[in-house]
């Protein structure tokens, strides 16, 4: 068994709701590999449980060929992660947080000292590495966590929502970073995320995930493809009768939901006008439309028939940032 | 070890850095000793010590200082729970164990600076030194209620949710384990009905082994106070570890 994880039929329930429903998948060494779904799919549970954290009701799981529920400690060795929620001490320097987690895992002194030299270079915290925490930005915060979770030289990392609630700017740069680890020190990355875009640039292979199942699992671009050419959105106060005219072979696929037809046709820039043409003469009213190339969030669309729910997850953002900060 | 001593680190870095709570906590037991101290001392008459009130408090307020110091500092933890650090001491590869005897170790440490800054500043305000040793068997009795104490609130943290419950851990466990042990009043001048109660507060012993150190005088013999204390440190220490393993975060 030479995967990196290897999970098989991992179900956790919480009284009566299945928060992770017998899901099975195999992650590579090297690879980047995401977690991609809605507010309360079940990520954090999924990662809870593949570090150690948390006990499956049923099912199990190997990481890095070790058993996550009779050989914890070596699965604890092995691994680093980025928890969703802050886990640093406000009160300590960012050294002094590095430093701490190095004597948890027994690092030799000497050794320590260079790696956490090193990877607060790394993460362009060298500068600020004797301040308190509690000067720390949000997007600092995290570059603290993501280097505390290298230091002891994990072969898989997971971060859980890495960038959750961080500026469009601090998540590119998160994005490089986690992406260069990869490259250059092989260390395989398993990252849940909301975000479509993060998955769709990061990841190898993504899972998608929704109410605790795997809906699909594959490459960004053969999920997209998967899809069946480009996206045509409609938007009109009668979806319903698009809905029902446009029964044309060509189009792949088909999905009216709150006032929106979305389709999913090849060479979609030829057949428009005609499509067009043929809702005016049976006047059916079309507000607009739009043409693009499928984003996880079609596929998302396409396998769920709805939303991301990226509204909710946006408002669920808030909340969890101003909680945070109301902490401090 | 090392894992005990890395714990034990980050508890006194944090400690030397609030500045407020130790100022916060050494001025509750200062006011103690300065108004009941000088307030009292001509009223009161001492079994034993005669009109010497203060140099009967100064061991009570000593013990005061750590018990208040350690079980907060035990309790603590429901912060480190709150703010997520505790996962990050959790998912490391050491065991629990090491980790609720580190913060043990930090706590009671912390709480045994607290009372020697107090003992500090008693001998200022009249503290008599009896003999040498005396001050190292009032340390020693300092160390136990450190632990114990320490370890008892990190029991009650690994229950509790969240700081809402600590007013009334405070109010009807804290306050009546200080009221009841004699630091404040000698335990013979009690009604005989409530006198035995005196005897099954754990603080008992420790004021009374404080005061044995500090004043050369006791109405329990410091040998059984050491045992019975001792046991009770032993027995704190094994429920905390035995409650924290079972923490929920
Ligand atoms: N300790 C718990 N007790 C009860 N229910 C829980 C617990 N932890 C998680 N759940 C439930 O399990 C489900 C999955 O939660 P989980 O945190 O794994 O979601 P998630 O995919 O990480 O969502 P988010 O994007 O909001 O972080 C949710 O419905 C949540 O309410
Ligand atoms: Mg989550």
């Amino acid at each position: 068994m030479n995967a990196a994880i290897h999970v098989e039929n991992l179900t956790r329930r919480f009284q009566n709701l299945v928060a992770v429903d017998s899901i099975s998948f195999d992650i590579e060494p090297g690879e980047i590999f995401g977690l991609l779904g809605p507010n309360g799919a079940g990520k954090t549970t999924t990662i809870s449980m593949l570090s150690t954290m948390l006990k499956p009701t049923s099912g199990s799981a190997t990481v890095n060929g070790m058993d996550i529920i009779h050989d914890e400690d070596g699965v604890r060795k092995s691994i680093g992660i980025v928890f969703q929620d802050q886990s640093l001490d406000e009160e300590l320097t960012g050294w002094e947080n590095m430093d701490f987690h190095g004597r948890l895992y027994r690092i030799p002194a000497e050794t320590r000292r260079k790696r956490i030299d090193v990877l607060l270079a790394l993460v362009e915290l060298s500068d600020r590495k004797d301040d308190l925490v509690k000067t720390f930005s949000g997007g600092m915060r995290r570059r603290l966590e993501i280097a505390r979770g290298l230091l002891h030289e994990p072969k898989v990392l997971f971060l859980d929502e890495p960038t959750l609630g961080l500026d469009p700017q601090t998540r590119n740069h998160l994005w490089q970073y986690i992406a260069t680890l990869n490259r250059e020190k092989g260390i395989t990355i398993i990252l849940t995320t909301h975000y479509m875009e993060e998955a769709d640039r990061l990841c190898n292979r993504v899972a998608i995930i929704d109410h605790g199942k795997i809906i699909a699992l594959d490459s960004p671009q053969n999920l997209k493809e998967g899809i069946g050419g480009d996206v045509v959105t409609l938007r009109s106060e009668n979806a319903r009768a698009i809905a029902l005219t446009l029964d044309d072979p060509w189009i792949s696929r088909l999905e009216e939901h709150d006032g929106t037809v979305t389709l999913s046709l090849k060479n979609a820039e030829e057949h428009i006008s005609g499509i067009i043409t043929r809702l005016a003469a049976k006047g059916i009213p079309v507000e607009s439309v739009s043409i693009h190339k499928p984003t996880l969030e079609d596929v998302f669309l396409c396998f769920t028939g709805k939303t991301i729910r990226e509204e909710e997850a946006d408002h669920r953002d808030m909340v969890r940032m101003f909680q945070r900060k109301a902490r401090r | 070890m090392d894992i005990i001593y890395t714990i034990w680190l980050r508890s006194i870095k944090r400690y030397i850095r609030s500045k407020s709570r130790i100022i916060g906590s050494i001025s509750m037991p200062l006011f103690f000793l300065i108004f009941l101290g000088f307030g009292l001392n001509s009223v009161v008459q001492i079994p034993g010590m005669g009109q010497d009130y203060i140099q009967f408090l100064i061991p009570g307020v000593v013990s005061m200082s750590v018990l208040f110091t350690s079980v907060f500092s035990g309790i603590q933890i429901i912060w480190d729970k709150q703010f997520g650090f505790l996962k990050e001491t959790l998912v490391a590869p050491v065991s629990r164990l090491e980790i609720m005897l580190g913060q043990t170790l930090g706590g009671a440490t912390t709480a045994f600076i607290q009372g020697v800054i107090i003992m500090l500043l008693a001998l200022i305000i009249g503290l008599q030194i009896t003999n040498p040793v005396g001050f190292l068997i009032a340390f020693g009795f300092m160390a136990l209620i450190g632990i114990s104490f320490t370890a008892f609130g990190i029991a009650i943290a690994s229950r509790m949710e969240d700081m809402h419950g600590f007013q009334l851990i405070m109010n009807f466990v804290v306050f009546p384990i200080f009221g009841l042990s004699g630091a404040l009043f000698p335990i013979s001048s009690l009604p005989s009905w409530i006198a035995p109660i005196t005897l099954f507060d754990p603080l008992t012993y420790g004021v009374e082994g404080i005061r044995y150190g500090l004043t050369g005088v006791s109405q329990i013999n410091p040998v059984v106070s050491f045992i019975v204390l001792g046991a009770f440190a032993v027995f704190m220490t094994i429920s905390g570890a035995y409650l924290f393993r079972k923490i929920r975060f």
